[in-house]
């Protein structure tokens, strides 16, 4: 069978043992599988929030939680899973892993800063939890004002300094990719011969760095009101509660794109990879990540409609909401069209990517409802929205970082996960996620309003269904898990390039070893040249 | 409707029916582009799968025509959205005249309605069938947000000033509201229900149900008891400026410009009055922040619009 | 003379690429800064057009000269700056280090005179949230103002201190001779700090001190 040591050669994994060795590493490597760590145990908080969440929504009335605990479960899901889980997910993880590997370079720019990216969410998580912990936060993720600043009664202030520290961390990572891609790619690597997940982590540097600031100031603001009682948001005062709302949601809407710009980047690989093609209209394919990124800065007010905004302001957002939206549909039908004349694999990896487009379109197109004004009236703050943002959250960017994972993983680990196993929990996770939250755009339209630990019973069919799904969800997250660990020592042998991939990844032995490359390699040619078997490039 | 398992709330409002019309466009279309994508790639995944003996030749990489295609045909759809969804809003966003005005408070975790008239009402709301109807809110503390699912309306309610919407109801009888604009321990109880009933049972309901003097006449009495008064003196010789026919005029400011005596204007000019002084007045109106509820505010209002005035339906704000 | 050679970190398989990062790498950081002084500068704008008058009455209170005066001390600290930068850029130890030394001073005399200005602020009983007494219907407005002020100047302040100490430490190796004309790189990237702290002084000197200077 397999043999327990897989490799003879040296590797980042072995090369030093023990706690110091890991925790003073500056190989972007090893950072990255620090990242992996810990964004999984926040995944798993995150997750159970949402599970107590969905036990008490079994039935209308309040009887597993009290409304203080159920609001402060939601408000801790939410921010566990925003700023814990999905922001540094696929970049902190899968980008500082193959970043400086696809464009030919040994490291990140600044190695030493990419730690210290580390260290830094590591302390703002721990702060953060040691907050939720003991207390919690009932303000939801989204910290309104006045009643954050002036009227609740829980651990604002430690959560708004935990999400604050954690800024500097997102800000770090962004920094060094950036720096990365313009100043270190290898001889002949131009732009244009990028693959798509630099362009993509390209494009979700420029927003992080641009946006988490904003954010910053003003929790920092939220911040000195709670604790001076200024008037800044406060209208009591003589302060405009509306003013929190533009900041805030200034970061807030990029921070979605945050979220799934880096999955669309995973996505174009897996798809050129087990289609054994070219992506069609790759200039587009890159562009359209940088419209969606600069675009994505003027369309904060849609979530602003019946906040009081002037209806000349939500008209312009409206708009723009809408033609935000197209650089998306442009990605989806050309992966749809790299799949033409390809030869196309079904192996687990691009199954994740075949569901990512599936449920991303869905959650996208139902993103153009909540454009809609005079829909968006109507289904603003119900369950309709808890949808359409978890369509492309979770059925987006999870299975998006979950196929990414398993397409690098023989890479990162020098073992293959099991194969049955893996399409067996993509299967589940695909399932139980419709079941969850597909009656929930009804519930939504119903009526059901978002953040209610209790409802009137006519709702209670679909939120049982609801239930039923996230149950079934949660164990097809538990399956990865487990058969993942299990193959760090009993999983095949994976070589150095068992999908028989392009990209500058696939040339190291896997794993790979510290300084990537004995030789900075020279590209020559575009990416994914994967036209004819015989033209494999070695 | 469908019945046993319903999709849709009641339709119970003029704009129920047309919000419906919108969604079922949007959700053709969703289902049509969604059954597109997913259909192709079912498509090419099975026809292009490994081994299969389809045509694979002069497989392409690029179309500038194509790319064209799937963003101006996207676009277009979108605008016709966007038109569509914004030309409803617009009419959805400003009463007609002749709407029945109500006032209503929130605070945490429970909904205070007033009537013109006089009645008051707690989390629930009646109102006649087959007229306008326009809801003048504000809050005590924190926002709030009054959604009628049955109407497909909603609007925050914010502290600090007064924020509108209007229905008119089609159907007789009883529907949610709630608040959907978190705000605190209780927001899932901060609910009620509206009660719509045909006009003359209406009309019973006003003279009879927890009446009280109609708003105008209590806001007399606060006019006095608060010295309104001593300074407002009818015959503009006083230290404030005559209020008889302000309600829905422009007003000239000290230090230029103006504005139309909106209620937003009538409740600022009360708890706030140094932000706009009328011209050739000196501030000297002592602040009733923090000495009037909502409710009292409200009542003064309606009194000075009892004196008369032009009722402008101003653009965006609350006359 | 002995061959002067750049210490090029492993990642890096030049000088000049290790250079054109770190300076890149601080201008990406610079753009970070811009957005966070803008989101405050966006409330102050948002609560100046709402009551320009407020915020006029409320400026009186600033001391324009003492204002002045820091602007001049920092625009001539950014002279020093580039002073120094160049001397490192030529290898003139003795040079730079005095260059960069008056700077941290220069740097040291705003921190002391903006002391100042908060002390009289104290003494006046303007500080928001903490003894706050001010006359007028218009007071709300001038709060938000003074804590806008406090909030302002005092990250400006957390900033130019942290680039006091980043000075420090360039001096320091200065001082041992570790910059040449073949590696001046952390001296350049800390003087675009610097100088990025200047400007954002520039900007708020008159918006916040200089509304109704002559009334």
């Amino acid at each position: 069978m397999s043999p327990h040591s897989i490799t003879t050669h040296e590797h980042y994994l072995n090369a030093g043992y023990g706690p110091r060795s890991w925790l003073l590493t500056t190989d972007h490597k090893r950072i990255a599988i620090l990242y992996m760590l810990s964004i999984t145990f926040f995944f798993f908080v995150g997750g159970f929030f949402a599970f107590l969440m969905r036990l008490e929504l079994l039935t209308p009335d309040g009887d597993l939680v009290s409304a203080e605990t159920y609001n402060k479960l939601f408000s801790m899901h939410g921010i566990t899973m925003v700023w814990f889980f999905l922001i540094p997910s696929i970049p902190s993880v899968l980008g500082n892993f193959l970043v400086p590997m696809m464009v030919g370079a040994r490291d990140v720019a600044f190695p030493r800063l990419n730690l210290l990216s580390w260290y830094i969410y590591v302390v703002g998580g721990l702060f953060t939890l040691a907050a939720m912990i003991f207390g919690g936060v009932d303000t939801g993720w989204t910290f309104y004002t006045p009643f954050s600043s002036t009227y609740a009664h829980s651990n604002v202030i430690p959560v708004v300094i935990g999400i604050f520290i954690l800024g500097f961390s997102s800000i770090l990572t962004a920094l060094n990719f950036i720096v990365t891609i313009h100043t270190m790619r290898a001889p002949g690597l131009t732009w244009f011969r990028l693959p798509l997940f630099i362009w993509a982590m390209y494009a979700t540097s420029v927003i992080l760095v641009l946006a988490t600031p904003v954010l910053a100031i003003t929790l920092a603001m939220l911040g000195v009101e709670r604790i001076f009682g200024v008037g800044i948001f406060d209208p009591a005062l003589g302060g405009d509660p509306l003013l929190f709302q533009h900041l805030f949601w200034f970061y807030s809407h990029p921070a979605v794109y945050i979220m799934i710009l880096p999955a669309m980047g995973v996505v174009s690989e897996l798809i050129t990879c087990f289609a054994r093609k070219k992506v069609f209209g790759y200039r587009f394919m890159a562009f359209s990540l940088l419209a969606i990124a600069s675009v994505g800065f003027l369309v904060w007010g849609h979530h602003m409609f019946v906040s009081g905004q002037s209806a000349y302001a939500g008209m312009v957002f409206s708009a723009l909401s809408f033609i935000v939206a197209i650089p998306s549909a442009v990605k989806v039908f050309n992966w749809a069209a790299t799949l033409y004349k390809g030869s196309i694999a079904y192996h687990t990896p691009v199954l994740y990517g075949f569901g990512f487009i599936g449920l991303f379109t869905i959650g996208g197109l139902t993103g153009l409802f909540l454009a809609s004004l005079a829909l968006d009236v109507h289904v603003h703050d119900t369950y309709f929205v808890i949808a359409h943002f978890h369509y492309i959250m979770v059925g987006g960017a999870v299975m998006g970082y979950l196929g990414g994972i398993h397409y690098w993983w023989p890479k990162m680990t020098g073992r293959m996960y099991p194969e049955g196993w893996a399409k067996f929990a993509a299967l589940v996770l695909f399932v139980g996620f419709n079941l969850t939250f597909f009656p929930q755009f009804i519930l939504g339209y119903l009526g059901m309003p978002r953040r209610y630990h209790v409802y009137p019973p006519e709702f209670q069919v679909l939120n049982v269904l609801s239930t039923a799904g996230a149950t079934i969800l949660g164990i097809g997250y538990l399956i990865p898990f487990v058969y993942l660990i299990w193959s760090l020592r009993h999983g095949k042998n994976a070589g150095r390039n068992p999908w028989r991939a392009t990209g500058l990844e696939w040339l190291t032995p896997s794993p790979p070893p510290v300084h990537n490359f004995d030789e900075i390699p020279v590209v020559t040619g575009e990416p994914y040249t994967y036209a004819g078997e015989e033209e494999q490039r070695e | 409707m469908m019945h046993g398992f319903p999709i849709f709330p009641p339709s119970a409002s003029t704009a129920a029916p047309r919000v419906d019309a919108l969604f079922t466009g949007l959700m053709i279309m969703t289902v049509f582009f969604s059954a597109l994508i997913f259909f192709a790639i079912a498509f090419f995944a099975i026809r292009y799968r490994e081994g299969s003996k389809a045509n694979r030749d002069n497989p392409r990489s690029e179309s500038l025509p194509l790319e064209l295609t799937w963003m101006i045909v996207p676009l277009c759809i979108s605008f016709g959205f966007y038109f569509w969804a914004s030309t409803l809003y617009t009419q959805m966003h400003v009463a007609p005249p002749g709407a029945v005005d109500v006032y209503v408070v929130g605070k945490q975790w429970m909904w205070k309605i007033q009537h013109q008239q006089g009645n008051r009402e707690i989390n629930e709301l009646h109102v006649p069938l087959g007229r306008p109807v326009r809801l003048i809110m504000t809050s005590q503390d924190v926002i709030h947000s009054f959604f009628i699912p049955a109407f497909r309306i909603k609007q925050d309610v914010l502290p600090g000033r007064y924020s509108t919407e209007w229905f008119q109801a089609t159907t007789p009888g009883e529907y949610h509201f709630f608040c959907a604009q978190f705000c605190g321990t209780s927001h899932a109880s901060m609910i009620g229900r509206v009660i719509v009933m045909q006009p003359a049972e209406y009309e019973r309901w006003l003279a009879g149900a927890a009446g009280g003097a109609p708003m105008a006449t209590v806001g007399e009495g606060l006019f006095q008891q608060f010295g309104c008064a001593s300074c407002h003196l009818a015959n503009n010789s006083g230290r404030g400026p005559a209020l008889a026919g302000v309600a829905g005029s422009t007003v000239e400011l000290e230090g230029g410009g103006t504005v139309v005596a909106d209620r937003e204007y009538l409740r600022e000019s009360i708890l706030d009055p140094a932000a706009k002084v009328v011209r050739g007045y000196k501030p000297v109106m002592p602040v009733f922040r923090g000495q009037l509820s909502p409710d009292q505010v409200a009542q003064l209002i309606e009194y000075i619009r009892s004196l008369g005035g032009p009722r402008v339906a101003a653009k965006g704000g609350t006359p | 003379m002995s061959e002067e050679r750049a210490l090029v970190a492993h990642q890096f398989e030049t000088a000049a690429q290790q250079r054109s990062a770190a300076t890149l790498g601080m201008w990406v950081f610079l753009a970070t800064e811009v957005l966070f002084f803008g989101g405050m500068l966006m409330a102050y704008t948002v609560y100046r057009v709402m009551d320009g008058a407020a915020f006029a009455r409320a400026s009186h209170a600033q001391n324009i000269l003492l204002g002045g005066i820091n602007t001049a001390v920092l625009l001539t600290s950014s002279l020093t700056m580039a002073l120094g930068v160049h001397a490192a850029q030529e290898g003139r130890r003795r040079r730079s280090v005095l260059m960069l030394s008056a700077t941290m001073v220069l740097g040291a005399l705003f921190l002391g005179i903006k002391a100042v200005e908060y002390s009289q602020k104290f003494a006046e009983h303007l500080v928001p949230g903490v003894d706050f007494r001010y006359a007028g219907p218009d007071a709300g407005a001038a709060q938000i103002y003074f804590i806008l002020y406090f909030l302002l100047t005092g990250f400006h302040a957390i900033h130019l201190t942290i680039g006091i100490g980043v000075l420090a430490v360039i001096a320091f190796s200065a001082a041992r001779g570790r910059y040449t004309s073949a590696y001046s790189t952390p001296v350049e990237v800390a003087g675009l700090y610097w100088h990025f702290v200047d400007i954002v002084w520039i900007f708020l000197y008159p918006l916040i001190y200089l509304i109704q200077v002559y009334r």
